[in-house]
């Protein structure tokens, strides 16, 4: 370890890094530079990231450093006029782009790809003071449920590294959990932010579709991905949610409405945090009990919802008809949205270029090599499903489907304040398991798809352990309330806050940094072999 | 390998069918879904573009309003009904011109549909039914070239990518090659009139192809359609569906079928021929584009629109002939020309009192030679005419002084201004004039002889002397009611010649 850098700091949550920051307890740079020293020693082993720009990190660091002293100086003024994320290191998943920086979205088909332009929540970012430590590791365009499917190879769950830390934003949950960095951006399309989060013990949240701009989000199923954040608690998320969202001209599905300040809002008390939830009407979806649930997740799920209910919440079971369509459906719209979305990657402008014999063969040769297996899956299915004669027996169909799960949640919503479910049916599962068997890895998604189906924000939370390894708590609520979401996350942790599995971290984190400890891509080849 | 011509009364065996899809490029600063300027005619390639209409990873189309605007008044003039709320779809196929993979159009829903426009045809008016008018986007431009090895390539200059175009689809319901043309034409028209489109056809802002079948003559049922494209001028489009129908009635009454094929019509050739057969047709997959919300035509702002649309050429050509006493073929040629029109309608603004008919004859005639049979710039300003034409009203100018000062006006130049240069200004005044006539009478004692004789046409022949001694610039009705009354009035013995007074006249 190099001198003068405290490994504690990165133990800190943001919102605490900020408030250290502002009184000078350590520098953004010291920040930065024990962050980098984690993913230096340890990325090896948990294959968080797929590209670290220190140079740009360490300038943004110098560059809040010399915002914090100036500011400093002038202390009656006070800490609030500074930028909220000011000298916080915050990682972005591999479909961020960014100018002149790699954006691989996991995939072969954009190796070596620099993109001219910054995406909207980049700017964002930066404006907010934030310092962008590089890419995160992804399933190959965010298809995928375990970061399996990246071209740079699988990434390691830090509570057991020979599980998977779900997907696709695997890279940025397990990067979060890992400590080496204390927030991160993902997407979610079925589950990509939420599921993820679930498997590491993070807080996880997808907003309402149009609330954060997807302008240089990397495409996988537009009328599905949103942007979203990773952290170790909820204010946290809260926070880097505040950074990213609102309306952007250059995204016209972007919603033109005000964004709460929604770290503000949130009670720093954990009495009125945990008195929030008194009179609030949760609704616990019978479906999402589905079939195949994990018995340990299932139990955690119970408790938390007998905990909350304790509190002062009432619970009412209620149903949700159409979700065992959920997945089906999502299966039809996402793919098919997708094989429009990476049409042009065609080797002609950018990206890997295979030569072939003419027109035909340049694409055969360039998109034959260029995507993996997953993708080439889910472009075919895509494809099938809006060509002619088949388009309104499944595109149709599904999209006739999606207005009556839309509907589902509309009536639960008279009933209801939010929902209350399991983010996913299972804990983290061993790398290679779910591999071979695509609808295994599919249902995966099954607690989390039918919400993008909708449009609707949800958060998963921690809320426990199942033989070891974190099982998380989801909160689906109404288009716009994602306030309501976090002061539930909050009000959760609040109410759990002694218990004991809060205290503890990532079990494997001691191995991260041990030389004789395999990289997830051999772990891999060691399971399917 | 030719195709076989059909004698005349093939051709009268059939009726031909045909349908007529025309792009044209809109006129917007910007493109349709970018910032990019449009402006790119003189421009190196690729200098015009931007990480979205390069398809870059990540970008996201903003539909461009005033493109939106622009079908929606030609949907208003074709008098079409204007969908409410309609939406994108994506078009899916790949192309190296085709940066996303898809290009951005409507499918199922356009922004207008069921409009229809009239037009004049040598056999009278005819209409043409609109089955729709919709918005996408333009591709890029390929360039084959062949470098210095002998090897091919292909270059992609994507300056055009990205361009806002409107797509307007007729009904089958043109019969005959010249109202196929007489349609393109009055829809260039209609959309200059707007603002639409510069729709140019030589430079590819209006692109049209035809889609034409025969039919045995009362026969209901179609035949197989034949798609013809690159007919890059009004001549072109005329030729080329014509010899298409030859064609095809050469095919079928030789006993053989059409086939149902893309054709390309070659002008040096004056021949179409085969580009692209049916077989090669594409499942485009349109599906709905997520990246954009639908787009709404809210009542507002259609009237908004019709507020500010411009009077119409039908309407146009109709109010000049009931209210102006124009003759159908001076409101044609006026209508028919954008700047004839604003000539025409400036000029009458700037002289209310002069007569209609006088000002067409001066745009048909010496405005419009100028203007189209002359490399001179047309610099000019519609009141100006007006003035000129009171002038020649007035009597305070010649016709012939007239054209004169129209040349320089035409230029740029203020009437009044020339006028005085040139000291054009028409003699009228009695005293000028008489001086002139006496010395005219006096040197021509033949003439005057003659019309004591009476020869009268040899009034005219001193009239035009006057004119010389002039330059043209002596009232001519005035000078021959002079010459007149001076043979009436004196015997010719007692003719002599004045001594000028002393009237100041220009000499030499
Ligand atoms: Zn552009």
């Amino acid at each position: 370890m190099t001198a003068g850098q405290d490994p504690a700091i990165t133990r800190l949550r943001a919102h605490e890094m900020a408030a250290g920051l502002r009184e000078g307890r350590f520098t953004a740079l010291a920040l930065l530079e024990a962050h980098l020293e984690l993913i230096r020693d340890e990325n090896r082993v948990l294959h968080a990231w797929s590209s670290v720009d220190e140079d740009g990190a360490r300038q943004a660091a110098v560059a809040a450093d010399r915002q914090l002293s100036k500011e400093g100086g002038r202390a009656i003024q006070g800490p609030a006029a500074l930028p909220p994320l000011l000298g916080i290191p915050v990682a972005l998943k591999d479909l961020v782009v960014t100018r002149g920086q790699p954006s691989t979205a996991g995939s072969r088909i954009l190796k070596g790809f620099l993109s001219p332009y910054d995406a909207h929540i980049a700017e964002r970012l930066r404006e907010a003071g934030a310092v962008v430590v590089g890419k995160t590791n992804m399933d190959e365009f965010a298809m995928g449920s375990s970061t399996e499917h990246s071209a740079w190879g699988p990434t390691a769950n830090p509570w057991a590294l020979d599980r998977v830390p779900g997907g696709s934003s695997g890279g940025s949950a397990a990067a979060v959990a890992a400590f080496h960095v204390p927030l991160a951006i993902g997407t979610d399309t079925g589950g990509s932010i939420r599921q993820p989060a679930a498997l590491t013990g993070t807080v996880g949240m997808k907003p309402t579709y149009g609330r954060v701009s997807r302008y240089g989000i990397i495409a996988f199923a537009s009328s599905l991905d949103q942007v979203g954040p990773f952290g170790r608690d909820v204010r946290d998320a809260a926070m880097l949610l505040g950074v990213v969202a609102g309306r952007d001209e250059h995204d016209s599905t972007s919603a033109p409405m005000q964004v709460p300040d929604y770290a503000a809002e949130l009670p720093a008390d954990d009495d009125e945090a945990a008195a929030s939830v008194k009179g609030l009407r949760l609704g616990l979806p019978r479906e999402y009990f589905v079939p195949g649930m994990e018995p340990g997740v299932e139990a955690r799920i119970r408790e938390a919802v007998g905990a909350l209910e304790a509190a002062g919440a009432e619970i009412v079971e209620l149903s949700l008809p159409h979700s065992e369509y959920g997945l089906a459906t999502y299966y039809i719209i996402a793919p098919a949205e997708a094989s429009a979305n990476l049409a042009r990657y065609d080797g002609i402008r950018y990206g890997q270029s295979v030569r072939g014999e003419d027109v035909l063969g340049n694409y055969l040769a360039t998109r034959g090599s260029g995507f993996g297996a997953e993708v080439k899956r889910r472009v075919m299915l895509g494809t099938y499903a809006l060509s002619a004669g088949y388009y309104d027996a499944y595109y149709l169909k599904a999209q006739k489907v999606r207005t009556l799960l839309k509907r589902d949640f509309d009536l639960a919503f008279k009933q209801v304040d939010a929902l209350i479910a399991p983010t996913s049916p299972t804990v983290a599962f061993p790398l290679g398991a779910r591999l071979a068997d695509p609808v295994a890895m599919y249902l995966s998604d099954v607690c989390t798809l039918p919400v993008n189906m909708a449009g609707l924000p949800g958060i998963s939370v921690p809320c426990g352990l199942s033989e070891g390894l974190p099982v998380g708590l989801q909160f689906i609520g109404r288009a716009w309330d994602e306030s309501r979401l976090f002061g539930l996350g909050r009000a959760y942790e609040a109410i759990t806050a002694s218990a004991e599995w809060r205290s503890l971290e990532p079990t494997d984190l001691p191995a991260l940094s041990d030389p004789s400890a395999p990289a997830p891509a051999e772990r891999l080849a060691a399971a399917r072999a | 390998m030719t195709a076989p011509v059909a004698s005349p009364s093939a051709t009268g065996r059939y009726e031909a069918v045909i349908g007529i899809e025309i792009h044209v490029q809109l006129r917007t600063r910007s493109k349709m879904f970018c910032g990019c300027s449009t402006d790119f005619q003189a421009a190196p390639p690729n200098s015009h573009t931007c990480p979205i209409c390069l398809g870059m990873p990540g970008t996201l189309p903003v539909a461009n309003r005033l493109a939106v605007e622009h079908v929606l008044a030609t949907g208003l003039a074709l008098e079409a009904e204007i969908v409410p709320v309609t939406r994108w779809d994506r078009k899916n196929y790949f192309y190296p011109d085709l940066p996303k993979g898809y290009q951005i159009s409507q499918y199922d829903l356009p922004l207008t549909q069921n409009g229809r426009l009239t037009f004049d045809t040598s056999e009278g008016p005819f209409t043409v039914g609109i089955r729709r008018a919709h918005l996408e986007e333009d591709t890029a431009r390929l360039l084959h070239m062949t470098g210095d090895s002998g090897d091919r390539a292909s270059l992609v200059d994507f300056n055009r990518s990205g361009v806002a175009l409107m797509e307007i689809v007729t009904e089958p319901d043109l019969r005959t090659a010249e109202q196929a043309r007489r349609y393109a034409e009055e829809l260039r028209l209609l959309l200059l009139t707007i603002g639409a489109s510069e729709a140019a056809l030589e430079s590819g802002q209006m692109r049209v192809e035809a889609n034409i079948s025969l039919r045995p003559i009362g026969a209901q049922a179609f035949g197989t359609r034949v798609e013809v494209k690159n007919m890059n001028s009004f001549r072109s489009v005329e030729r080329a569906i014509g010899h298409e129908i030859e064609r095809q009635a050469g095919v079928l009454s030789n006993g053989g079928d059409v086939i149902q094929e893309t054709r390309g019509w070659d002008e040096n050739r004056a021949a179409t021929y085969t580009m692209r057969l049916k077989e090669d047709s594409q499942d485009y997959r349109y599906f709905p584009e997520p990246d954009l919300p639908p787009l709404k035509a809210d009542p507002a702002w259609l009237d908004e629109i019709r507020a500010r649309q411009p009077e119409l050429p039908a309407a146009r050509r109709a109010r000049y002939r009931a209210e102006l006493g124009l003759s159908a073929y001076d409101a044609n040629v006026i209508v028919g020309d954008l700047k004839a029109t604003r000539v025409f309608e400036g000029a009458l603004a700037a002289e209310s009192a002069l007569p209609a008919k006088r000002v067409a004859n001066w745009v048909t005639g010496e405005y419009l030679r100028l203007a189209k049979g002359s490399d001179a710039i047309d610099a000019l300003e519609p009141a100006e005419l007006g003035r000129l034409l009171r002038l020649v009203d007035e009597g305070t100018l010649s016709g012939t002084s007239a054209k004169e000062v129209f040349a320089r006006i035409f230029a740029g130049e203020r009437t009044a201004a020339v006028v005085e240069e040139l000291g054009l200004a028409q003699i009228s005044d009695g005293g000028a004039l008489e001086t002139a006539v006496d010395e005219v009478l006096a040197a021509n004692p033949a003439a005057v002889e003659d019309i004591r004789a009476g020869k009268a046409q040899a009034i005219g022949f001193l009239v035009g002397q006057v004119m010389k001694q002039t330059r043209g610039r002596a009232n001519a009705a005035m000078v021959r009611e002079l010459i007149r009354s001076r043979l009436d009035a004196a015997p010719p013995a007692a003719t002599a010649p004045r001594r000028p007074k002393g009237t100041p006249e220009a000499s030499g």
